[in-house]
């Protein structure tokens, strides 16, 4: 696989031979039999020591294989680092590496068992190993598709999109579209294609479904598409055009003539109701591309007028941001101007930098601009030239996300410990300064993250198939969810951090299930199981932090025990609380 | 083992001893020891200040509200009325027109920021977006400054009812808003254990904290350990009742409107009671790009009208408005011209804010638009001059510095001027 120019065949290497007898749905279970079975406790313990010491894959004089791309990664923000006078911090242990990878990768922390696989392969390539397995295993194909298909649908529609009631964006329409877009490793470009061009019906089972078409389907209606054009420009072009809807923009080279000739490209997109047969209920929405008569009249010159602030009216018609126009007619069978649309992006580099800076972020907690979605001229840019390699990279290597994830996630700046040395404090992004990447910058998990990671650690809320612990998710996420006052239906989220996201961790139902005590439950198996008390505190350490207790932390427990009047499960709950409420099982780190 | 709790600054006298009181759980005592040695709370309730923002989402077209053109190609359908202090205001804020001596008009307010999120942000931090600074908001900021007029806060000092608000910036995460919806529901309060078990659970869940904090790995873990703390006091506090805005009379419940923004403004007089330092209160839905005289008149307004002129006569009874600043307003306001949908488009150059109590010399209004509300007449004021203003009416000096761990200084208000005339 070491095929290291061109077109990387990382992700088309022949399956792993070693096939993983570990479902992840059983994952933490099996873990238990594995520990509870073994009855031998020094010999679990044994079995832990052994599974998580560091072992000598990284003699001198070897290199694990990387892509060439990692390789221009690492030069480039290694001489970033000493232009900038800061030192990165050193490597972190691979187990930490791994459980960054789980939660960047497929959405959640890696369980006790996965965690032992990674450590018992001595290779140098280990980790590559391990992006082979996420990223090319049918075992991980489900949920890497759902982690992806999360992450883009509160790009796409928002965290609260389709979740009100009544909504005619169909939640379910759209993650399915992604679900199975992502688990086919749909090139990035083919995806924006299909999102900016879809016709169809939301819903899923509806006739003519297209779960793509829910990405606009709300925003082609109100305003003359203002939020199409708004939302396509930032997501995929990284260009904040909505100021520019109303006048010149001091800050944004965009000027007005810009916006309404980008606008012209939804004009002929129609989001028709659809009925429940013999009513006059709304079952879905059907987006269609109609003829578009323009606002003068003419079809075959279809212009569209907009307002300068003096009030003088201007005409336009659809041109793209590089100045290229389309034909104007009207008429869809002449022109189909979302479709010219969709073309001349897959030209733009800006589709490519984009999602490289989106991708980066999401690995790296920081884009190369900030925030992500603007790439404007005015818009200072770390790193430039790596930035614009990695795009020009990713363009020419098909836009396979699963070769940028490697490439990424194998980088020097990805392997970084979170731990700051007094060379590189100075390196802190949220005090203001353009990122360096010379240590792992920790950060919160998302909801999402810590749902999935509490499903693994704790086996709770595992009922049903993915779709229906999706949807279990998305009700528990609804308390988090605040909306502004605005027609553009802007949200925020309280799961930041502050005090209502710790009452959910203290006291909220997903915690009271996960340190559920009754038979049947993990924790009283545990409780239940062989072992001394000692020994199933320690279980519960590696199991949610990757790693064993601290005397302290032990010395806690066993004072806690005492309280507990030497019941044993109290303990354990008490102590699980502790750890599920952490900072260090809380933060990707 | 201890030491560790003896955080410099921010620490409450409570959340100390409620550390204290964990301390000596684990030798099977309880929490009595924290409230013998409690403050006693009356003497310090003494001018204590507070602030309302009462925040219209969208951007409210204040032409149709309190700067009235009628008459003119844009002012619109809506007749102006006299009110009880030297200012006339809407037709359709009539209780509001009874309450206008304690409240000033800032007529002449210029801003630049007529997109929703950067003026969102603007508004709230007197800063425009700043991709390289994240800057705190005016909740994070007044609750930072007034903080230690109020040892014996239990709950947060800043509150944001039935909407987002903006967050703490380079204060913070232990500084951001405490969200709740209007009718005061905190969710997940309920504890399955008793406080000597929650304190143990505490004392476990510290150990783990410390020991990951104490490894240099970024400011946002010492926040967290910073937000555990509070939730925990919150947890076991008493003054949690003062969410419960449901235990006021029906007919108070009514005077401010059954919605939510009444609610709302219910409960933000019963937090500034209980010694919350900034509340804010939002009312969402004036972006009227269609139909707006409609919406206003019929919606928005009477809403808005009720809960807002119950809120100021009820402090005003109370005795609270002399420390309490109340202020109104959004992220701009509407465009003077009326757009083909009968609606008005976004404007930032000329516009109002409202803002009374807390010293503000009322029933007036300060500055002017010319005749078709397009521009300002006279010296325009920012965002930065009412956040200025309003420090200014808490009794928190405009020296008053910030510095990031960058060592930059930054001036509170962003360096804002106070707005003459708004303090007799």
């Amino acid at each position: 696989m070491a095929e290291r120019k061109g077109k990387c065949t990382i992700m088309r290497t022949k399956k792993l031979r070693r096939p993983l007898v570990f479902q992840a749905a059983s994952v933490v279970f099996s873990a238990l039999l594995l520990f509870v079975g073994l009855g031998n406790l020094w010999g679990v313990s044994g079995f832990a020591t052994r599974a998580f010491a560091q072992d000598e894959a990284s003699k001198p004089n070897r290199k694990a294989t990387v892509p060439v791309q990692t390789e221009k990664i690492d030069k480039a923000i290694e001489a970033s680092w000493s232009d900038a006078g800061v030192r990165p911090s050193p490597v972190e242990d691979d187990l930490k590496w791994c459980r960054r990878v789980y939660l960047d990768v497929i959405g959640r922390i890696p369980s006790f068992e996965e965690m032992s696989v990674f450590m018992k392969d001595k290779s140098l390539d280990r980790k590559l190993n391990l992006l082979r397995r996420l990223l090319e295993d049918d075992q991980y194909t489900e949920e890497y598709a759902n982690h992806w298909s999360t992450v883009w649908t509160n790009i796409l529609i928002g965290r609260n999109g389709g979740m009100e009631e009544r909504s005619l964006t169909s939640r379910q329409g759209m993650q399915k579209y992604l679900r199975d877009s992502f688990a086919s490793n749909k090139p990035y470009n083919t995806m924006v294609h299909e999102l900016v061009t879809a016709t169809g019906s939301t819903k899923p089972g509806a006739e003519n479904f297209n779960g793509a078409t829910n990405f606009l389907a709300m925003k082609v209606n109100e305003e003359n598409g203002v939020q199409a054009t708004a939302a396509v420009s930032k997501i995929f072009l990284g260009l904040q055009v909505q100021c520019t809807q109303c006048h010149n923009h001091p800050f944004n080279q965009w000027k007005q003539q810009k916006f309404w000739e980008f606008n012209a490209f939804f004009r002929q997109t129609r989001a028709l109701r659809r009925f429940v047969r013999g009513t006059d209920d709304i079952d879905h929405i059907e987006l269609v591309n109609e003829d578009f008569s323009g606002e003068g009249s003419h079809p075959d010159k279809a212009e569209i007028y907009y307002t300068l602030r003096n009030g003088v009216a201007k005409v336009a018609y659809p041109v793209f941001v590089d100045g290229t126009a389309v034909g104007k007619s009207g008429y869809v069978s002449e022109v189909n101007r979302r479709g010219e649309l969709g073309n001349l992006m897959m030209e733009s580099d800006y589709l490519d930098k984009t999602i490289v800076n989106r991708m980066w972020a999401h690995f790296l907690g920081y884009g190369f601009t900030k925030p992500i979605d603007d790439l404007g001229p005015h818009n200072p840019v770390a790193n430039l030239e790596l930035f614009e390699t990695l795009a020009k990279d990713f363009r020419e290597n098909s836009y396979d996300l699963k070769q940028l994830i490697v490439w990424i996630t194998l980088s020097k700046p990805y392997q970084l410990t979170s731990k700051m040395t007094k060379d590189n404090e100075s390196d802190d992004p949220t005090m203001g300064e353009m990122p360096k990447f010379s240590h792992f910058y920790t950060r919160q998990m998302s909801a999402e993250q810590l749902y999935a990671s509490l499903a693994v650690a704790t086996q709770a809320n595992r009922k049903g198939n993915l779709e229906e612990q999706q949807r279990r998710r998305e009700e528990w996420m609804r308390q988090f969810i605040v909306a502004f006052g605005t027609d553009e239906g802007d949200e925020t989220t309280t799961f930041n951090g502050s005090i209502p996201q710790g009452l959910m961790m203290f006291n909220g139902d997903l915690i009271r299930a996960a340190i559920a005590l009754e038979p049947g439950t993990w924790l009283h198996q545990l409780s239940t199981g062989k072992g001394t008390p000692q020994d199933k505190v320690q279980f519960l350490f590696i199991a949610g932090l990757g790693r064993k207790p601290r005397p302290e932390e032990l010395s806690v427990a066993t004072q806690i025990l005492v309280a507990r009047k030497g019941e044993v499960g109290g303990m354990l709950q008490d102590m699980w609380w502790a750890i599920l409420n952490s900072n260090e099982f809380i933060f990707n780190h | 083992m201890w030491n560790r709790f003896s955080t410099p600054n921010g620490m409450s006298r409570r959340h100390f001893m409620s550390h204290m009181a964990g301390a000596s759980a684990m030798l099977g005592s309880s929490l009595s020891l924290g409230h013998s040695l409690r403050v006693h709370a009356d003497t310090l309730k003494k001018n204590r200040k507070s602030c309302i923002l009462l925040w219209m989402g969208g951007g409210p077209s204040t032409m149709d509200i309190w700067d009235l053109k009628p008459g003119t190609d844009n002012g619109g359908p809506f007749k102006a009325i006299s009110t009880s202090g030297d200012v006339q205001i809407s037709e359709h804020m009539p209780l509001m027109a009874q309450q206008m001596h304690h409240m000033a008009i800032v007529r002449s307010m210029s801003t630049r920021e007529a997109d929703h999120n950067r003026g969102r942000y603007y508004m709230h931090t007197g800063y425009v977006p700043d991709a390289n600074v994240d800057y705190p908001s005016y909740g994070a900021v007044m609750a930072h400054e007034l903080i230690s007029q109020r040892p014996d806060l239990e709950i947060p000092p800043f509150v944001a009812v039935g909407g987002a608000s903006e967050g703490p910036g380079f204060l913070g995460m232990s500084w951001a808003p405490f969200n709740v919806t209007s009718n005061g529901r905190v969710r997940n309060l309920e504890m399955s254990v008793d406080s000597d078990r929650l304190n143990q659970r505490r004392i476990a869940l510290e150990t783990i904290e410390n020991s990951f904090i104490s490894q240099n790995r970024g400011g946002v873990l010492e926040d967290h350990r910073k937000v555990l703390g509070k939730t925990f006091d919150l947890l076991t506090s008493k003054q949690m009742e003062a969410f419960q805005v449901d235990k006021e009379p029906t007919e108070v419940k009514e005077r401010y409107g059954v919605g939510g923004f009444g609610q709302g403004c219910l409960l933000a007089r019963r937090l500034v009671e209980a010694g919350v330092a900034f509340v804010e209160v939002d009312l969402g839905g004036w972006d009227n790009h269609q139909n707006i005289f409609r919406t206003l008149e019929n919606d928005r307004l009477p809403v808005l009208d009720k809960a807002m002129a119950a809120l100021t006569s009820d402090l005003d009874e109370r005795g609270l408005l002399e420390d309490t600043c109340i202020v109104w307003m959004g992220e701009f306001s509407r465009t003077p011209r009326i757009n083909g949908d009968a609606g008005r488009d976004h404007w930032a150059r000329a516009w109002s804010v409202v803002v009374g109590g807390g010293g503000i010399k009322g029933g007036q209004a300060i500055g002017a638009t010319n005749e078709d509300g397009t521009e300002v007449d006279g010296e325009p004021y920012s965002s930065e001059d009412v956040m200025a203003s309003v420090c200014h009416a808490l009794g928190i000096s405009l020296e008053t510095t910030f510095t990031s761990r960058s060592g930059r200084p930054m001036k509170i208000a962003n360096s804002g001027k106070l707005i003459k005339g708004l303090f007799a």
